[in-house]
């Protein structure tokens, strides 16, 4: 368990090294928002030893934790980076897996412009796992713009949930 | 579209017959198209002369007439006078002119006057149709139709044409049809129907999402975004034949856009990871990249010469509408208000370019000079309204609204006024597309 644990952290730094020197040649990652995913686990790694929130390969479903995008934004935050680098470890662990990201967004805005921003979307989710060392040949894209939202209701809670990139594996 | 006139008349088999000289109509201006709004013109459309007496041709010519009047109402152009007010027996007064007394028909307010006789035989109707300037107390038009009575419908469309071709110069709209999307199956198909939303008809059925229909300037192609095979690929289907051309690359293939009078399209394609805007022939073959910007461009709108496409763009940071002149690949911003505008359409006139802009309770439509003076805007208070596309003769705008709920087709003239639903259908309907105006069909 102990050895297990101090693996993650190296492994943490090592994602948040890469994600610095990779943020320099890609605007998708900003220099000053880079090593914000990594104080996240660490401590959750200290804290509760036994429970399941470290970035553990097993146990973790892509299709279950969509990253999740900011308003007319195709760029990735910080927690998205963190998912994306949680579904890089899944994905080097599952070299098997081929899967498809689906670029989603909320209602607002004309469905001709969402689906040229979903397509962004699923695109800067796919940047970022090829930048993580994942196989391009691995991951498909594709946009659905408004058409198939999560949650119908009209909030900022609601739009919040579709505005996102869902894994889903083939 | 001048062939398919003859092509009309041979299909329903109508007569006309021109009652006295024609020759006046091109000097007669009662609208003009450019300000038609500011004040509609009266007119009175009492029920018709019948030829005989039964209920059955009673109840055929009174829904002509309803009908007839109902057309010219549609175009906004004019008043149609209540009934009820008219000083008017057509059995006892008659329908010609030299049987009118405009004096009864001045006084209620009329200028303009359209009388019809009406004969049912089996299943034939002929109809006698005119239309009269009460104030000059003059005969304007004069038309002699027959055909079958599952004909009535065309019959009437032909006369009103002729009424709006005599007034305003133009050739109008009644030849038209509407194409939009509708998911009251459960998934979004296309959907096509009358330009007053009679006969709705569904056209694909792809069981998947479907999207952007694109109708081809003869009316011949629809080109739209499907689903049906996985990824938003382009179709371009030939309607009479059911013939279907295919574009499928990685990325999105969306927003089909026909190119005035061509067999070409612009459209938005993503395969370079990067959403432009391209012109492909009618049979889906790419002829080159129309935009170069890095973000998105989407949604291409033509100008009626073809030399020039409105587009969107975040390339400032939010959507926005853009112009580019194709010959000298210069870029202008058109749209400075306003905090996102998207979905362009470019009048048939060529002055005007109707859009959609996003504001704090909802989306609404707005016009805009092209040279981006003076946006107005034509819709308030309404929820959603999206999707703005102009009638063929530039004096209506299509457009889609959530004010009564679910999103419905809506229609007003150019100018904001007059807005009203088109049909009602299951589900909700959205992208609404108007074809250019073919009185053959």
């Amino acid at each position: 368990m102990q050895k297990k644990i101090w693996l993650m952290i190296a492994l943490v730094l090592v994602i948040s090294g890469l994600l610095f020197t990779v943020g320099c040649q890609k605007k998708t990652v900003s220099q000053a928002k880079a090593p914000a995913p990594a104080p996240a686990p660490a401590p959750a790694a200290k804290q509760a030893a036994p429970a399941p929130v470290t970035p553990s390969v097993t146990g973790w479903n892509l299709a279950q934790n969509n990253v999740y995008f900011e308003f007319d934004k195709s760029t990735l935050t910080p927690m998205a980076q963190d998912t994306l680098m949680r579904h890089a470890a899944w994905l080097r662990a599952n070299t098997d897996v081929t899967v498809t990201i689906e670029g989603h967004t909320d209602e607002r805005g004309t469905n001709e412009y969402n689906l040229a921003l979903g397509d962004r979307r699923a695109d800067s989710a796919k940047a970022f796992l090829v930048d993580l060392g994942i196989a391009s040949s691995r991951l498909t894209t594709i946009s659905f713009g408004e058409e198939r939202p999560l949650c119908t209701q009209q909030n900022e809670e609601c739009w919040a949930k579709n505005r996102r990139a869902h894994f889903v594996v083939n | 579209m001048r062939r398919g006139i003859k092509l009309y008349i041979f299909i329903i088999g109508v007569i006309f017959i021109a009652f006295g000289p024609a020759s006046a109509r091109a000097e007669y201006d009662v609208i003009d198209i450019t300000k038609p709004f500011l004040r509609k013109i009266p007119l009175a459309v009492p029920v018709f002369k019948k030829a005989g007496g039964s209920a059955e041709e009673k109840r055929s010519s009174e829904t002509a007439a309803d009908f007839l009047a109902d057309t010219l109402d549609f175009t906004g152009y004019f008043k149609i006078l209540d009934r009820g007010a008219f000083l008017f027996d057509p059995e006892r007064n008659g329908v010609t002119l030299a049987e009118l007394n405009f004096q009864n028909w001045t006084v209620v307010g009329a200028e303009l006057l359209v009388t019809g006789y009406y004969e049912l035989n089996n299943d034939t109707i002929s109809i006698e149709l005119r239309l009269f300037d009460t104030f000059k107390a003059r005969r304007v038009l004069g038309k002699k139709y027959s055909g079958k009575v599952s004909n009535q419908r065309s019959i009437i469309l032909r006369f009103c044409s002729d009424v709006i071709h005599y007034l305003t110069g133009s050739k109008g709209i009644f030849g038209s049809k509407i194409a939009f999307v509708s998911n009251g199956t459960g998934n979004k198909e296309i959907y096509t129907c009358a330009f007053d939303g009679h006969d709705p008809r569904r056209l694909t059925v792809n069981n998947t999402i479907t999207l952007f229909p694109s109708w081809s300037s003869d009316s011949k192609w629809m080109a739209f975004t499907s689903y049906k095979a996985g990824n938003p690929d382009l179709y371009i289907r030939n309607l009479a034949k059911g013939q279907e051309y295919k574009f499928s690359k990685q990325g999105i293939n969306i927003t089909p856009a026909w190119t005035p009078g061509k067999f070409e399209l612009a459209a938005t394609l993503s395969f370079s990871g990067d959403q432009e805007i391209y012109l492909l022939t009618g049979s889906g073959k790419i002829i080159k990249r129309l935009t170069k910007s890095r973000g998105i461009d989407v949604a291409p709108t033509w100008s009626p010469d073809g030399k020039k496409i409105a587009f969107v763009s975040n390339r400032a940071g939010s959507a926005q509408i853009y112009i580019k002149n194709l010959d000298s690949g210069k870029v202008r911003r058109l749209t400075y208000e306003g905090r996102k505008n998207t979905q362009p359409s470019w009048s048939p006139r060529g002055d005007k370019i109707v859009y959609t802009s996003e504001m704090s309770g909802g989306h609404n439509i707005f016009v805009i000079g092209v040279d981006g003076q003076n946006p107005v805007q034509l819709t308030y208070d309404s929820r959603d309204n999206e999707s703005p596309f102009w009638s063929p003769d530039g004096s209506l705008i299509v457009f889609s609204s959530s004010r009564e709920g679910p999103f419905r087709i809506y229609v007003m003239t150019a100018y904001g006024t007059d807005q009203r639903r088109l049909l009602v259908l299951a589900g909700e309907q959205t992208n609404p597309k108007w074809s250019m105006n073919h009185l053959n069909n």
